[in-house]
């Protein structure tokens, strides 16, 4: 191999990289408010970058249907949940957020796609669509099962993995779709050209990086979220509500999951089902940072990045059995650090 | 052990299902459909077994069904070996793969074990798919039937006999399994894992059996497919027919063999259903049987997390278990016991900067009770675990009738005839009290797994119940002994405990905090099997914050505070002791 075809290998690791990192710190950030460890977390970037596709056509997205059968469910889920203790105010409240809002949400998409109004309105339309299902599933799904173990809380999320691939059969169609590139220009450096698109992959992702690692380590608001993971009922005895910390870590889950998705438009051909492979790359540098470190995780998906890229080069058929082949080593070293081992051997 | 009427009923019910297949009321579409649900059947029983009762959940079971199913089709397409020459070499395959990643992956801790299965279940998923030699993605076809002689097994009809006897004969071996001494401690492997330990179980091993065992199930449910199918192709082993698997089991409920069945044939008809009916119904291709079943895992794990076997089938699980005047198991033959039986010296244990036990010195002879007291957080139940083993001391020495037995794992500690008891009382809820002592008599027993499948154990399993049952009675739970253990109160709880203990034929016999939650009319009678069992020659050495219950009792007194030793000697000694009041009363102002 020589210099320039490694150095484009790299490149292209950096970039897939990136997005692997967002979707392994959205992992890491959902499992430390909610011990759930969020298989259907690449559905959300899937979704979103068909949506912004559909936008950019200037067609009226198919996730709005998603949308309000996600919000129906959980106005359901709640009717049901909440039966013996409904007052008016409640069910007004509950009608307005799961079933007014993703309608309104909706039509907005459905009056403003045609009119192409350009990249920012039309991001701004995807995570209006997206994001809203990050909150509708942990009512649907986990909430009911916040006191359930970690497996428990897995197979759940492989549920809504099926659930999902399903529905976005079903909503988007086996059709793939690709977004054109933010940024056209490309530099050449060297023997090396470096994409506009990739400039903003790294870019975005660093940046958002950055304001995570910040909000979750220094604020309140982020010492709360990881409060109610560490200790549940302790956090709902210092005030913490531990119902909506869930809601809004979904919440912003989806919203890392939408900016993957229209970050990885122009790179990648997207289809309904592509986010689980994206989401499994996510998950295993999530699990080299042991499902708790935000840099670790940031760092191990350059690393999967780069494994992946190398050995699509040297053995290409077998570059995903390399990926999770390796993370079995990597698991039995994260089991014999983790504290709660019984018994000495 | 199930009533033998049962076990014919069940012979009778199979056989007359049997016939009707071979009639005209079902047709071929109905009997593949059949054939399938026991084929997944077969993979479902492994599971349960892996997950309910092992406690090990595999997202990657299809992924051993694809490596029989592989196995056959390959040497079958590629060598024309027959099916009958394949089998042997589909298990073997499949048997040597689990042993090589199961020992990996039963040794992952909590949820890094289902996450290690989804990890090989995706790795070998991919591996199916990329070698051309197994057909790359398109996988292999034109794999020959079974033939029974001059019988060619074509029809689903046929073949269907031929899948259910193999169903059949894993039902009854997966159920003699449960209702074994090793069954018993695979059960206690998924809620309590320490108990299992401080009796002698060894739970990696154990684990690594049941898993091994669990894949070639899914090894001969390949094979089957394979020749069922006549074609083998990877998308029928990725992770969501996994899942698929995984959601049967959950259907049936967790170690629930029966209700495994219940829902394969539940998830296979749902499917059937979902893929030929629903898009002739609303005109269009979709997988609704992914969306369908996604949501079914959802609700079941919210609704009903015990599956729909127990609900179903319960009636088949109520066993009646008889207790003669036959013998009781053979006593463990090992050295007799020393005059000094347990000498600790220098124990010392830190946890990071703490030092939680220092240079703790300890004796306990036969034939008396010694009590180890002290303040809250003086480090007594750390002591306690160190020599019992459940920590590792970072130095000293703990010599227990003549051997070091420090570096012991538990299990090995066990068999030492060292038995303890819990501070907060650990029991296998959903076994019977009678069940839960037998637990600890593990060691006892010498049949193993594969005796147990094959009923080979029926002569030990009525001594191990009448050595049980005597247990029960010396505590006085006689009246509780077929109750179900979640059922009982803190100080029934205790005294199980305690027949648990007694039932590994101790020489030491630990306990921890004995009294607490007892009635003072129960503390009499617990004092009084204490004295007994000093009378018959057995080290007691117990941890206690009840004083007036430790000073009528114990013949020797180890005080501690910050994990020092501060006094030693008879009770009345200690009373006067000046150190141990400081560290009770604190200091006289």
């Amino acid at each position: 191999m020589d210099v320039a075809t490694s150095l484009f290998l790299v490149q292209d690791a950096i970039l897939n990289g990136a997005i692997y990192s967002l979707v392994g710190v959205s992992l890491v950030l959902i499992f430390a408010v909610t011990r759930v460890i969020f298989i259907a977390q690449g559905e959300f970037v899937a979704f979103s970058t068909l949506t912004f596709a559909a936008l950019e056509a200037g067609k009226v997205p198919k996730a709005g249907g998603l949308l309000i059968l996600l919000g129906m469910m959980a106005y359901i889920a709640s009717l049901i949940r909440e039966r013996s203790s409904l007052t008016k105010t409640r069910v007004f409240v509950l009608v307005l957020a799961d079933v007014f809002v993703p309608i309104l949400i909706v039509c907005l998409a459905a009056f403003l796609a045609p009119l192409q109004l350009g990249f920012v309105v039309e991001a701004l339309l995807t995570f209006l669509l997206i994001v809203p299902m990050g909150p509708y599933i942990y009512r649907v799904v986990f909430e009911p099962l916040a006191e359930a173990s970690v497996l428990v809380l897995l197979i759940a999320s492989f549920g809504v993995h099926l659930a999902l691939t399903g529905l976005g059969l079903g909503f988007f169609g086996p059709e793939g779709a690709n977004t054109s590139s933010l940024v056209t220009r490309s530099f050449t450096v060297g023997e090396l050209t470096i994409t506009g698109q990739s400039l903003v992959v790294v870019g975005t992702t660093v940046a958002l990086f950055i304001a995570f690692a910040g909000v979750f380590g220094r604020t309140l608001f982020g010492k709360a979220l990881r409060a109610c993971a560490s200790n549940r009922l302790g956090a709902r005895l210092v005030g913490i509500p531990t119902g909506v910390a869930g809601q809004i870590t979904f919440g912003l889950a989806a919203l890392l999951g939408c900016v993957c998705g229209i970050l990885i438009g122009p790179i990648l051909t997207v289809y309904y089902d592509s986010g689980f492979m994206i989401g499994l790359k996510g998950f295993v540098a999530a699990i080299i940072g042991a499902l708790g470190s935000y840099v670790v995780t940031a760092a191990a998906a350059l690393v999967v990045a780069l494994v992946e890229a190398f050995s699509s080069f040297y053995v290409s058929a077998y570059k995903e059995i390399v990926v999770f082949t390796l993370l079995v080593p990597v698991l039995l070293w994260r089991s014999l650090r983790s504290p709660h081992m019984v018994g000495r051997s | 052990m199930m009533r033998h009427s049962t076990i014919l009923w069940q012979l009778a019910v199979f056989i007359g299902a049997a016939v009707v297949t071979q009639t005209r009321l079902v047709d071929d579409y109905t009997a593949s459909l059949v054939v399938y649900i026991g084929i997944a059947g077969i993979v479902a029983i492994g599971l349960t077994l892996l997950t309910g009762v092992g406690g090990m959940t595999s997202f990657g079971q299809a992924a051993f069904v694809g490596l029989g199913a592989y196995t056959t089709a390959a040497l079958n397409v590629r060598f024309g070996m027959s099916p009958w020459e394949t089998l042997p070499c589909s298990l073997v395959i499949t048997g040597v793969s689990a042993l090589l990643i199961g020992g990996i992956t039963v040794r992952l801790a909590g949820h890094f074990l289902p996450l290690g299965t989804i990890a090989w279940g995706l790795s070998l998923y991919f591996t199916f798919g990329n070698i051309e030699w197994l057909g790359g993605h398109d996988g292999l076809r034109g794999i020959q039937p079974i033939a029974l002689g001059s019988l060619v097994l074509v029809e689903p009809k046929a073949y269907l006999l031929v899948v259910w006897i193999a169903v059949a004969i894993a039902v009854v071996l997966t159920s003699n399994l449960l209702n074994s001494r090793i069954g018993r401690a695979l059960r206690s492997l998924r809620e309590e894992a320490a108990v299992g330990a401080a009796f002698g179980v060894d739970a990696n091993r154990l684990k690594l059996v049941v898993f091994v065992y669990a894949a070639l199930l899914a090894g001969t449910a390949g094979w089957l497919y394979a020749h069922f199918q006549r074609s083998v192709a990877p998308g029928s082993f990725g992770i969501v027919a996994g899942i698929e698997y995984l959601l049967m089991a959950v259907i049936g409920g967790p170690g629930h063999v029966v209700g495994a069945i219940a829902g394969s044939a539940l998830v296979t008809v749902v499917r059937d259903q979902l893929q030929n009916a629903l898009p002739s119904l609303l005109g269009s291709i979709g997988n609704y049987e992914t969306v369908v079943f996604g949501c079914l895992i959802v609700i079941i794990l919210q609704t009903s997390q015990r599956g729909i076997g127990p609900v179903l089938f319960g009636f088949l699980d109520r066993r009646r278990l008889s207790i003669d005047d036959g013998e009781q198991l053979p006593l463990l033959r090992s050295q007799d016991a020393r005059e000094r039986l347990l000498t600790v010296r220098q124990l010392t244990k830190r946890f990071g900067g703490l030092v939680a036990v220092k240079d703790v010195d300890l004796v306990v002879a036969r034939a008396t009770i010694v009590g180890l007291i002290g303040p809250n957080g003086a480090g007594k139940s750390t002591t306690f675990n160190l020599i019992a083993g459940s920590i590792a001391a970072d130095s000293g020495q703990i010599d227990f009738n003549g051997e070091d037995i420090r570096l012991f794992s538990q299990p090995k500690i066990a068999s030492c005839r060292l038995a303890r008891t819990f501070q907060h009382p650990h029991v296998v809820h959903d076994m019977t009290v009678i069940e839960n002592v037998m637990l600890g008599a593990h060691v006892r027993g010498q049949i193993g797994f594969l005796g147990a499948m094959l009923r080979m154990n029926r002569a030990e399993e009525r001594r191990l119940l009448r050595t049980a049952y005597e247990q029960i009675r010396r505590v006085g739970l006689e009246k509780v002994a077929f109750s179900t253990a979640g059922n009982l109160s803190l100080g029934e709880l205790r005294l199980l405990e305690i027949a648990r203990a007694l039932c590994l034929d101790p020489l030491l016999v630990m306990l921890d905090e004995p009294a607490a939650g007892l009635r003072v009319g129960e503390k009499r009678a617990l004092a009084n099997l204490l004295r007994d069992l000093r009378q018959q020659g057995l080290g007691i050495l117990l941890v206690e914050h009840d004083m007036s219950f430790v000073m009528s009792l114990v013949d020797d007194l180890f005080v501690l505070n910050f994990g020092s030793l501060i006094a030693r000697g008879r009770p009345a000694a200690i009373r006067e002791d000046e150190a141990v009041l400081k560290a009770y009363l604190g200091t006289a102002a």
